[in-house]
């Protein structure tokens, strides 16, 4: 898939965003005035910038409204009334923290629980679709959710669930690679099957239909080479987890915290670019292209 | 309305014959034409003189090669829109409810106006039957010429989608896949019409015909070989069969 | 479920106009759809003889050649240097005053000293007619490097030929066999054709080295070695002849197998044993005794010889007999050098028996032969071929389409039911058509047309001092039978003086300095190239396109055409017509949309040039100007009294079919009928046309000859041997010494094959071919947005073990050169194709700033030609001589001989494609950025 800016920023923020409101919702750490404030309006520019940032890629996004009408089978439509719910309820909530110094725990426990069902509808808008095996995982949710409670621990300070979560989630990352990079020949899915033709010897893609790009190749056909991949795994890695680890395991102070939420971040913006610019997405075999 | 149908009164779509198409691109042309002339926002085309020329097509024609276990290698052609597949993820993605199925003949279409682009349903399919027309900002894919099929402005005869219409070598057929009786119906009877990805459960409408056996006379050599019988051994005795054929022939001895 | 309601029944156009395409020479028929004036949509005709509704992605681009910003906008006089394309824009009235100030001259003074060539043209019987009222003898169209081959070898063999003058009896056909066709002139029809056989499950069978597009859908493939067809054939002639399994009654009563033929050594060896009236005589089974073989009731004798005055005269089927039963035609012998195995050879033969006689079927169709039998019926062997350029694209393509016909004919598979079948106005007989005409008269017309079919040497078209009287060198002792002239080596003789210098070069609708000559950069060379005072060596060039294509740049006067949509023209009977096997048909464009341009018609331009200069044939009586117009002309010109150029609603109420008097309102009638009129053959005259007298009375009846001619298949053509014997010295036209060996082997009388000439090909092993590709017509697809999305480049397909041996995968480079220059060029692998020859798609590279695209166009940065590795001449042999890269028989270019040596090279820089040649200026600027192209509301 092509690595598109506005879809790596939009799951990045919003993710951490997100995870940021989780723990928020639930009073962790309990803060309340300025401080929450400062709190809030980084999880509110974290999960409102990442959102925006989704509409840059729509054609028409004036009108966006017309994205919450189809809850009942849309998860991009589900994912619209989350965020706005998450949003919304979090806003109440943090009316009362931040100005009346009152923790309105139901409201910050619903608003939680929107808050993370956001990341799950957002991964679940990767993980429907079955034309890109290597999103087509449980492992799919299973990253973004681990990956957005992490770097909300991470960004709310809690060092002793930041820690656990952020093992976790490097775990299901290595996982996530490691079955992502069989999952299209896991699939079941090939040249073969793509024509039909497969039955009556080996296939190969001859001619394309254009000799020029089109939609489909721009949109759908990325190649990423091994050895990049591997370095920038390694990357994505030692930034999201490692640093961040080892930075939390050292004396607590605000500049490694700092360093902590910003490694962590460029690690999971890095870990986000090869999810969309590793996926296959079977259309391109009909162009040869896997 | 991004909900699927439960069933649909008819089963509109395609059967395409690969063992007929030539590669000829016509399809590809005559939907160009006609659906940018029609249904929706025209197919746009960006640096159409330039480098990188590109535009939106609902219809492109591949080709493949396949080698099988003996034989010669074999090109095959092979065209490609939307399938109109009955349980369509394209149309379940849909946020907006612009993609639907119709109910009463289970055509997968865009509503232009209540699109909005951000290319969802194109990521859903397996096929690439879906494209975002780069100046309208809207998602493109096959009407199954919609506005041709029951146009009551055309001919009877030419209710028939616009590649289907132009299709030289016929290689490509249209009709209702619900009614057993249909010409496609029978085609995909008669000659195995397959799926594309049968394993994404999409229950494609449109079919593909696969092609015949191909170079299969080297095999047939000992069945024709008697056809080949020398009618005389020694040289010469050609001119002598000759006459006695010629002899054996209506009015023909002298 | 509420789902939006959607408008099912819009409206789709303000109007239908109906008219003839011209994306390519197929000319089908088009419904124009109209909206606010301007054209919305192209759709097929669906009642149209050729196209019957169907329309190729050219067809449906339409709309995007009538709005391509390639178009040329007003007659341009060159103002830079040649081959520059500076230009400016001047008016009509001044760029014919030059060009008549040109032409004036020269035709009182000699008009040999215009050469008039037009290329891919479909008004031939009006361009020639007005070469020959100026009086020229320098005109020819294109055939003579696209096909004349295969032209002159149908006709000379059977009086038609395939091109887009026959077709398979698709209704009947079983055995369909294609010998090197990619996608030849009858487009449509060809693929309507296989869509119908494939229907009924019946077998194709593609020869050719690439199996693409229709060899794709073939259900056997043979990957021949290119240029060992005739080899292929002649075997399978050697199987079938040696089974027995020829139709020998066809060959009796059709063809000149049981003609007599001399024997004896002599200025008569090999010449047919005639009566007193010329007619080749029989020996008659009934009577025993020789006989003219048109007599009634006669019984032709296959295998009676006949001694007379001591001479032994034996039917043409011995020789045949001897000659192909011979063990050198064995499967065996030549399998090896077709790269086809023995086994498939014999495979196919007996498959073409099987077919031919144990399928044979009946029709129940009543006929009367020539000879005044009648025939209950009619017997179908469905067994068809056809063929194109893949076997006339060599210099020994003549011999072997004559192999091809002799088989067909052999089976009895020509004019029968399931068969070939000829289109009006073939059949014809060879001496249905004139011989070439160069009698030239300063200031008078030429004394007959131009080109035509020789019968012996007394026919060539040789000046008092035995040089060449054309310019193309046509009709000549080097290629005799060049029915179509030799339009390839036009510039290179001009440039060479050789055989004599010309003043004007005018050319029509031909991109010679690109896509359509060989030797492209030394073409561009020649055409720029200055003498000793600093003048161009050919002094004037004037050309007409309707696009900035690459010949633009190397003309002095340009006369704009308009596009298709914009004129009048005429497809006709009297050149190459739409006609089908059942019916003669021909059509007319119209102007379904005016020009916004300052552009005229070319055919109009040449009514208004031939009016300047008072040309015969133009001009009354009284001195005033016959026609206005082309539209004009195509209504009111008369060939021969009652016939013109339309056959259709003839006579002054239009009620008449073929002849009849001028009718005013012509026009109207065909752009009422759609733009074309159809006359169907009767039932019962619908097959064996050469020989049923239905049919040769209806034909005669419409004006397709004045008297019936039926005649006999030529197995042995007797013009060829006529040839021979003056190389042997016999008669007094005599050709160069060191021409003789070479007309003594090829021009045999009998199909033979022969390795094409190889010197210089030490160390070039590899064949190089071209293909077109099924969506664009040579130079003219690129220019059209929707089309050069399918090929905007073209990459040299490499068979799987080249690349393997050169090392070479997809998107590398290689550098491919030939005896005579060298390319680099991207390369893409396929299996399915020859494991010796490599090939690319036709013209779909493209000069810098030629055709309003931007410099970095792929067609100018990736796309290549590989006419740059092809010479007009061969390699010198070192006999001092050079020898055209041609048919010896025809002169037909040998494109198709190439041979090259690839090499694996590094990306040029910029990953551009080997030779780069500078830009030239575009006289039209560039398109536009974007195109959403709607244009109703
Ligand atoms: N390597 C290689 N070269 C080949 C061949 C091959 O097989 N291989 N094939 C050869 C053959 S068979 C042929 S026929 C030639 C074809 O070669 P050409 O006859 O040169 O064909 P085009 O490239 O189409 O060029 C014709 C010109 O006509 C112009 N034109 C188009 N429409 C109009 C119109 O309406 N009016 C006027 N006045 N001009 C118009 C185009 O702009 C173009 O400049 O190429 C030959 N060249
Ligand atoms: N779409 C489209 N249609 C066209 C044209 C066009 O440019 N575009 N051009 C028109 C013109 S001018 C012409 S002349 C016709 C030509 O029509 P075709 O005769 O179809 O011409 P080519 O495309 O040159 O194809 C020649 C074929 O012969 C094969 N071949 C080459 N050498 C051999 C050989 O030795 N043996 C065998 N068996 N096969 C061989 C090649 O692989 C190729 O498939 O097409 C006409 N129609
Ligand atoms: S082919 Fe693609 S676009 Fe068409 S219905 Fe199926 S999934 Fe949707
Ligand atoms: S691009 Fe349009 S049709 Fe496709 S999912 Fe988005 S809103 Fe729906
Ligand atoms: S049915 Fe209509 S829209 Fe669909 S591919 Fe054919 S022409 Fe295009
Ligand atoms: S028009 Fe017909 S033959 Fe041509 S590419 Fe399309 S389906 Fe194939
Ligand atoms: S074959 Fe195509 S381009 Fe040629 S005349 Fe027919 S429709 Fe037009
Ligand atoms: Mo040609």
């Amino acid at each position: 898939m092509h690595p598109a800016p506005s879809v790596i920023v939009f799951t990045t923020l919003s993710g951490l965003g997100f995870g940021l409101l989780f723990f928020l919702g639930l009073g962790l750490p309990d803060v309340t005035g300025w401080v929450a404030f400062t709190f809030f309006a980084i999880a509110y520019a974290l999960a409102v910038g990442g959102l925006m940032a989704s509409t840059f890629h729509l054609g028409h996004p004036e009108r966006a409204l017309k994205a919450f009408t189809q809850w009942k089978s849309s998860w991009l439509s589900r994912e619209g009334w989350c965020a706005v719910i998450a949003l919304v309820l979090m806003g109440l909530y943090a009316l009362g923290v931040v100005f009346l110094g009152q923790r309105w725990g139901l409201l910050g426990l619903l608003g939680s629980v929107f808050s993370i069902l956001t990341v799950f509808t957002t991964s679940m808008i990767y993980t429907q679709l079955r034309t890109i095996p290597r999103w087509n995982m449980k492992l799919t949710p299973a990253m973004f959710l681990s990956f957005s409670l992490a770097g909300g621990a991470l960004l709310a300070g809690q060092v002793g669930a930041a820690l656990p979560l952020l093992l976790v989630a490097a775990l299901v990352q290595l996982g996530y690679w490691q079955m992502g990079d069989r999952a299209l020949a896991h699939s079941g899915t090939d040249l073969g099957t793509a024509t039909g033709l497969g039955t009556r010897g080996s296939v190969r893609a001859f001619e394309p239909p254009h000799t020029g790009t089109n939609y489909l190749l721009r949109e759908f056909v990325h190649v990423v080479g091994r050895k990049h991949s591997d370095k920038l795994r390694i990357i994505a890695f030692g930034l999201a987890f490692v640093v961040p680890g080892i930075l939390l395991l050292l004396p607590f102070g605000h500049l490694f915290a700092l360093i902590a939420v910003l490694s962590h971040l460029a690690g999971v913006a890095t870990s986000r670019w090869l999810f969309f610019a590793q996926a296959e997405h079977v259309v391109g075999l009909y162009y040869g292209k896997r | 309305m991004t909900e699927l149908p439960t069933t649909t009164e008819r089963k509109m779509g395609l059967v395409i014959d690969l063992d007929t198409c030539v590669g000829c691109h016509a399809c590809v042309i005559s939907c160009k034409g006609w659906n940018t002339e029609n249904y929706g926002a025209p197919l746009s085309d960006q640096n159409p003189y330039g480098a990188d020329p590109s535009g939106t097509f609902l219809n492109r024609v591949h080709s493949y090669e396949v080698q099988p276990e003996t034989g010669p290698a074999q090109l095959i052609h092979f065209p490609k829109s939307c399938l109109h597949c009955e349980d369509a993820p394209c149309v379940t993605v849909c946020p907006t409810g612009a993609s639907y199925k119709r109910v009463e003949d289970g055509i997968v279409l865009v509503n232009e106006s209540d699109c909005i682009g951000c290319g969802l349903c194109a990521w859903s399919c397996p096929y690439g039957a879906r494209e975002l027309d780069q100046a309208e900002g809207v998602m493109k894919k096959c009407t199954l010429c919609v506005d041709r099929i029951y146009n009551e402005n055309l001919p009877e005869e030419d209710r028939v989608p616009s590649c289907v219409r132009t299709c030289p070598a016929g290689a490509r057929h249209f009709g209702d896949f619900a009614d057993p009786d249909s010409h496609v119906s029978k085609l995909t009877a008669e000659r195995g019409g397959m799926d594309l990805m049968p394993e994404m459960d999409t229950k494609p409408v449109n079919k593909y015909l696969p092609p015949r056996p191909k170079d299969q006379i080297d095999e047939q050599i000992d069945i024709l070989a008697p056809l080949l019988a020398p009618v005389a051994e020694e040289a010469g005795g050609f001119l002598g069969w000759l006459d006695k054929a010629l002899d054996k022939m209506p009015g023909g001895s002298r | 479920m509420n789902q939006p309601i959607i408008d099912t029944s819009p409206a789709v156009s303000d109007e239908v106009r109906k008219t003839t395409c011209y994306m390519c020479a197929c000319r089908c028929g088009i419904n124009v759809h109209m909206k606010d004036g301007k054209v919305a949509y192209i759709e097929g005709n669906r009642d149209h003889p050729v196209n019957k509704g169907v329309l190729c992605a050219k067809g449906s681009a339409g709309i995007m050649q009538v709005n391509a910003p390639s178009r040329l906008k007003a007659p341009l006089k060159r103002v830079g240097p040649r081959g520059s394309g500076e230009f400016e824009e001047i008016s009509w009235d001044e760029a014919l005053d030059i060009a008549a100030g040109w032409l004036e001259p020269i035709r009182k003074d000699d008009p040999s000293k215009l050469a008039f060539f037009t290329g891919r043209d479909q008004s031939q019987s009006f361009t020639s007619f007005w070469a020959q009222n100026f009086g020229t003898p320098n005109y020819a169209a294109h055939g003579g490097f696209c096909s004349v081959n295969m032209a002159a070898a149908g006709i000379y063999t059977m009086g038609g030929a395939f091109w887009e003058f026959g077709q398979p009896d698709w209704d009947h056909t079983k055995l369909f066999m294609l010998f090197g066709v990619a996608e030849d002139h009858d487009s449509n029809p060809i693929k309507i054709g296989l869509g119908k056989i494939k229907a009924r499950g019946a077998r194709v069978i593609g020869v050719n080295p690439i199996r693409s597009g229709y060899n794709a859908v073939a259900d056997d493939w043979v990957g021949i070695t290119p240029g060992t067809d005739g080899l292929f054939i002649l075997s399978m002639i050697h199987v079938l002849m040696k089974a027995g399994k020829i139709d020998l009654d066809y060959l009796s009563r059709y063809t000149n197998a049981p003609v007599l033929v001399n024997a004896a050594e002599g200025p008569e060896q090999g010449l047919f044993l005639r009566d007193d009236d010329g007619k080749p005589l029989v020996i008659d089974r009934n009577t025993g005794k020789p006989t003219p073989f048109d007599q009634k009731g006669v019984r032709p004798d296959l295998s009676a010889t006949y001694e007379k005055d001591g001479v032994t005269h034996r039917p043409v089927f011995h020789q045949m007999a001897e000659r192909y039963l011979s063990d050198e035609y064995a499967p065996e012998a030549v399998a090896e050098r077709c790269g086809i195995p023995v086994g498939k050879i014999r495979a196919i033969a007996s498959e073409l028996a099987r077919v031919a006689f144990d399928e044979a079927f009946e029709l129940d169709k009543e006929w009367t032969d020539f000879r005044g039998e009648t025939h209950s019926k009619m017997i179908g062997r469905p067994v068809s071929m056809h063929s194109m350029r893949g076997i006339s694209a060599h210099a020994n393509g003549f011999q072997t389409c004559r192999a091809l016909h002799v088989l067909q004919i052999l089976l009895g598979t020509v004019e029968v039911p399931g068969g070939f079948r000829f289109k009006p106005p073939y059949p014809k007989p060879v001496e249905a058509h004139p011989a070439p005409h160069v009698g030239v008269t300063p200031g008078g017309p030429l004394n007959g047309p131009h080109l035509g079919f020789v019968r012996g040497p007394e026919h060539l078209a040789l000046k008092e001092d035995g040089s060449a009287a054309r310019i193309d060198k046509a009709f000549t002792w080097e290629n005799p039978m060049s029915s179509h002239g030799l339009m390839h080596m036009v510039i290179s003789n001009a440039h060479a003086g050789d055989p004599y210098k010309i003043d004007t070069l005018f050319m029509y609708m031909a991109n010679m300095s690109w896509n359509s000559t060989m030797n492209t950069k030394g073409v561009m060379e020649m055409l720029t190239d200055k003498d000793e005072n600093g003048d161009y060596v050919i002094p004037r060039i004037i050309y007409s396109d309707a696009y900035s294509s690459e010949m633009v740049a190397y003309a002095d006067l340009i006369l704009p055409d308009t596009t298709y949509l914009e004129r009048h023209d005429c497809i006709s009977l009297l050149d190459r017509p739409i006609c089908e096997a059942d019916a003669a048909a021909d059509a007319i464009r119209w102007p379904v949309i005016e020009p916004d341009r300052d552009v005229r018609g070319f055919q109009t331009a040449l009514v208004q040039l031939a009016n300047k200069m008072g040309l015969p044939g133009f001009t009354n009586e009284d001195g005033s100007a016959k026609y206005t117009d082309y539209a004009d002309y195509i209504v009111n010109h008369e060939r021969r009294p009652g016939i013109g150029p339309l056959a259709g609603f003839r006579g002054e109420n239009g009620d008449q079919e073929g002849r009849g008097a001028v009718n005013p309102d012509q026009m109207n009638r065909y752009i009422e009928n759609g733009s074309f009129y159809i006359a169907h053959i009767p039932d019962g005259a619908d097959y064996y046309k050469p020989w049923n007298t239905a049919y040769q009375d209806w034909a005669v009846e419409l004006g397709i000859y004045d008297s019936p001619q039926p005649y006999l298949f030529q197995l042995y053509v007797e013009p060829m041997r006529k040839f021979q014997l003056a190389a042997e010295g016999h008669g007094d036209r005599q050709p160069p010494d060191h021409l003789r060996d070479r007309i003594k082997e090829q021009l045999d009388p009998l199909p033979i094959w022969y390795e094409t000439d190889q010197t210089g090909n030490e160390g070039y092993t590899v064949n190089a071919l071209t293909q077109r590709p099924m969506a664009m017509y040579h130079s003219w697809g690129t220019q059209n947005a929707w089309l050069r999305q399918l090929h905007g480049r073209n990459p040299l397909y490499v068979p799987t073990k080249l690349m393997h041996k050169h090392g070479l995968s997809d998107g590398d480079w290689a550098r491919v050169s030939s005896p005579h220059g060298a390319i680099t060029v991207p390369v893409m692998e396929m299996a399915s194709l020859n494991e010796n020859t490599v090939w690319t798609w036709n013209a779909i590279g493209k000069r810098k700033g030629a055709w309003a695209l931007s410099d970095d166009a792929p067609e100018a940065t990736k796309g290549f030609l590989l006419n740059h590795l092809i010479h007009e001449l061969l390699p010198p042999k070192g006999d001092g001589l050079r020898w055209a890269n041609s048919d010896p028989v025809t002169g037909q270019a040998a494109w198709f001989d190439l041979k090259v040596k690839i090499e694996k090279a590094a990306a040029p820089g910029e990953a551009q494609s080997q030779p780069e040649f500078a830009p030239i200026k575009s006289p039209v600027g560039q398109g536009p950025d974007a195109l959403a192209w709607k244009v109703g509301k």
